[in-house]
């Protein structure tokens, strides 16, 4: 038995540790892999009743009776993010444009730490504020002007606070996208006797449009898979929603209302577990080209 | 016309940003206005009498404790998977590497998947395992979730660390395990704002806890217990009919939202004090 001297051990210290991290970050590498594949393993038993495009584009939903169709969860799970879009966007890219172009260094400082704390509310302190105040404005106010009545319980109810919950993401984003834009080629613009607006118009937003894009697409998938808030306001009975005062079914909600009696039926916890790997694979997808994108950019303008 | 042009968008913008600026006022206002007549001593010091969705007596005292629990349990063991990684991509792996940009662009990824999926996907290990719905499987989701968040905030600030510090202990004759100890009292604030930006995160979040935690009326003295959570509290305790039960939600709605308020103003300053010191 030979005795290591203090230089081996701390070689071999040295090797161990390596191997531990790179290990972890292999891990970390697979965990997409390994959520992915056990959702897909787990929604195979519905899969092989069913065909796929029967699953995604049938409207019936009848657990008790085998009939799964997923329809109307994927409509509402547009509806309410193609409203929180429609809402959210204009009002960051303006916002965006006046942190960036405009504002004072003293306005960024009360309004960034404001975007923050946004930015940590918890989904279910918004999915309260659309109980107590959306809810009742849409059900009182809003909808009596254009249907005969409405719960406030809508898609529109989920629209509005998603687009708040989804506001200080694309904000941020927007803003670095904007800011990174060099000064040269504003400079070059102004020179030319173009107006500060005309810059803007003309060459900052035409240079930052692939990054709106990807924030954009961003601010989709992370709307797509927001759960709490929006099952909270949103109705959640499984129809198509032929208005925006209707109620809807999100596919997180599906999947976060039913778990306590998915094990008693059959199948039922098979199609709960497809509705989170569809989940899944729209956002891992959406996620990985808008980072790409947005990786890129940062290169680009980083020198 | 010019003028003018540019007048109407530069109000238009302003009115953008204090619409937004709004919205979190007043969801704000909207809490504190409902919470603070709830709240009430017996709130954070007892546990609801007679079932949390019926009995009118008692408070929240499950609940937090069972947030407690749960982020001390997830954050310890995020960073116990986090700081290694994030030392391995910045101090082992050469500056421009494949592995590390791929475990970048992966944590980001991470990122983006909603609490939903970690939820169903922790349900899923813990069916596997054979675990109920408990403390523990609370703790793995949670993880779950915290580490992405964990491994990006603290490689931002790993990143920035000069490399001529690495250089440096590396030719004195340090092994690289021996310039972790620099390394990460050089990132060590950057460590501080991860773990507050992912208490923020592991205690509001409502999603994954569902499936994972459960919830329960009495405060689990074993990992194999159910834990309730302050989310899970004002989610249940929210559609009861029953006023002082509604009350709970609100009151327990106002802690989430003071804690949360406290730890983003604390990541703040910490970041900040941090790039004032930045070498």
């Amino acid at each position: 038995m030979t005795f290591l001297n203090h230089t081996q051990i701390r070689v071999i210290k040295n090797k161990a540790a390596k191997h531990v991290m790179l290990g972890l970050t292999l891990f970390s590498l697979l965990l997409v892999l390994i959520i992915g594949l056990s959702l897909y393993f787990k929604s195979v038993p519905i899969l092989k009743l069913h065909s796929l495009w029967s699953l995604l584009s049938e409207s019936n939903w009848r657990p008790f009776k085998g009939q799964f169709g997923f329809f109307p969860f994927i409509m509402g799970t547009l509806w309410v993010t193609g409203i929180a879009i429609v809402i959210a966007t204009p009002l960051c890219i303006l916002a965006g444009i006046y942190l960036s172009e405009y504002a004072h260094a003293n306005v960024k400082r009360i309004v960034f730490p404001m975007i923050d704390i946004l930015a940590g509310i918890p989904p279910v302190v918004y999915g309260v504020w659309g109980v107590l105040v959306v809810v009742p404005f849409i059900a009182d106010k809003l909808a009596p002007h254009f249907v005969d009545y409405s719960s406030g319980y809508s898609v529109l109810a989920g629209g509005i606070v998603l687009a708040i919950m989804i506001i200080p993401l694309l904000i941020s984003i927007l803003f670095e996208i904007f800011a990174a834009i060099p000064k040269e080629l504003r400079d070059a613009s102004l020179s030319l006797g173009a107006t500060n607006w005309q810059t803007i118009k003309f060459v900052i937003i035409r240079k930052s449009m692939p990054g709106i894009l990807a924030a954009l697409v961003l601010s989709i998938s992370r709307a797509f898979g927001e759960t709490i808030a929006v099952l909270m306001v949103c109705g959640n009975i499984p129809v198509l929603p032929k208005s925006v005062f209707d109620s809807g079914y999100p596919l997180p909600a599906l999947i976060a209302n039913n778990y306590g009696e998915m094990l008693s039926i059959p199948l039922y916890d098979s199609a709960l577990m497809f509705a989170a790997f569809i989940l899944f694979i729209i956002i891992v997808l959406f996620n990985t080209i808008s980072r790409i994108i947005l990786k890129r950019i940062e290169k680009k303008f980083a020198l | 016309m010019r003028k003018i042009e540019e007048q109407f968008f530069k109000v238009l913008m302003i009115l953008a940003t204090l619409i937004i600026l709004s919205a979190l006022f007043f969801i704000i206002v909207t809490v504190v206005k409902r919470g603070l007549p709830a709240m009430n001593w017996d709130m954070i010091t007892k546990i609801p009498g007679g079932g949390f969705y019926i009995g009118k007596e008692g408070g929240l005292l499950n609940a937090i404790m069972g947030s407690i629990f749960i982020v001390i349990g997830s954050t310890f063991l995020g960073l116990l998977i986090s700081v290694p990684i994030v030392i391995y991509c910045n101090i082992y792996l050469p500056e421009k590497s494949l592995l590390a940009d791929v475990t970048r662009l992966a944590s980001d990824v991470l990122f983006g998947i909603p609490s939903i999926v970690y939820g169903a996907f922790g349900f899923t290990l813990m069916v596997y395992m054979g675990l109920r719905t408990s403390l523990l499987g609370g703790i793995i989701a949670i993880t779950l979730l915290i580490i992405p968040i964990l491994i990006r905030s603290m490689d931002e600030v790993a990143r920035l660390i000069p490399k001529e510090l690495k250089e440096a202990t590396l030719s004195l004759g340090a092994t690289r395990y021996e310039t972790i100890r620099v390394m990460l009292k050089q990132i060590a604030p950057g460590i501080t704002t991860a773990i507050l930006l992912s208490i923020g995160r592991a205690i509001g979040d409502a999603a994954s806890v569902l499936f994972t935690a459960g919830y329960t009326d009495s405060i689990p003295t074993s990992l194999g217990q159910p834990a309730a959570t302050l989310p899970l509290a004002i989610f249940f305790q929210l559609s009861s009919p029953i006023q002082e039960v509604q009350n709970r939600a609100y009151a327990a709605a106002l802690i989430l939202t003071f804690i949360v308020l406290v730890l983003s103003l604390a990541a703040r300053f910490y970041s900040r004090k941090y790039s004032k010191n930045k070498i």
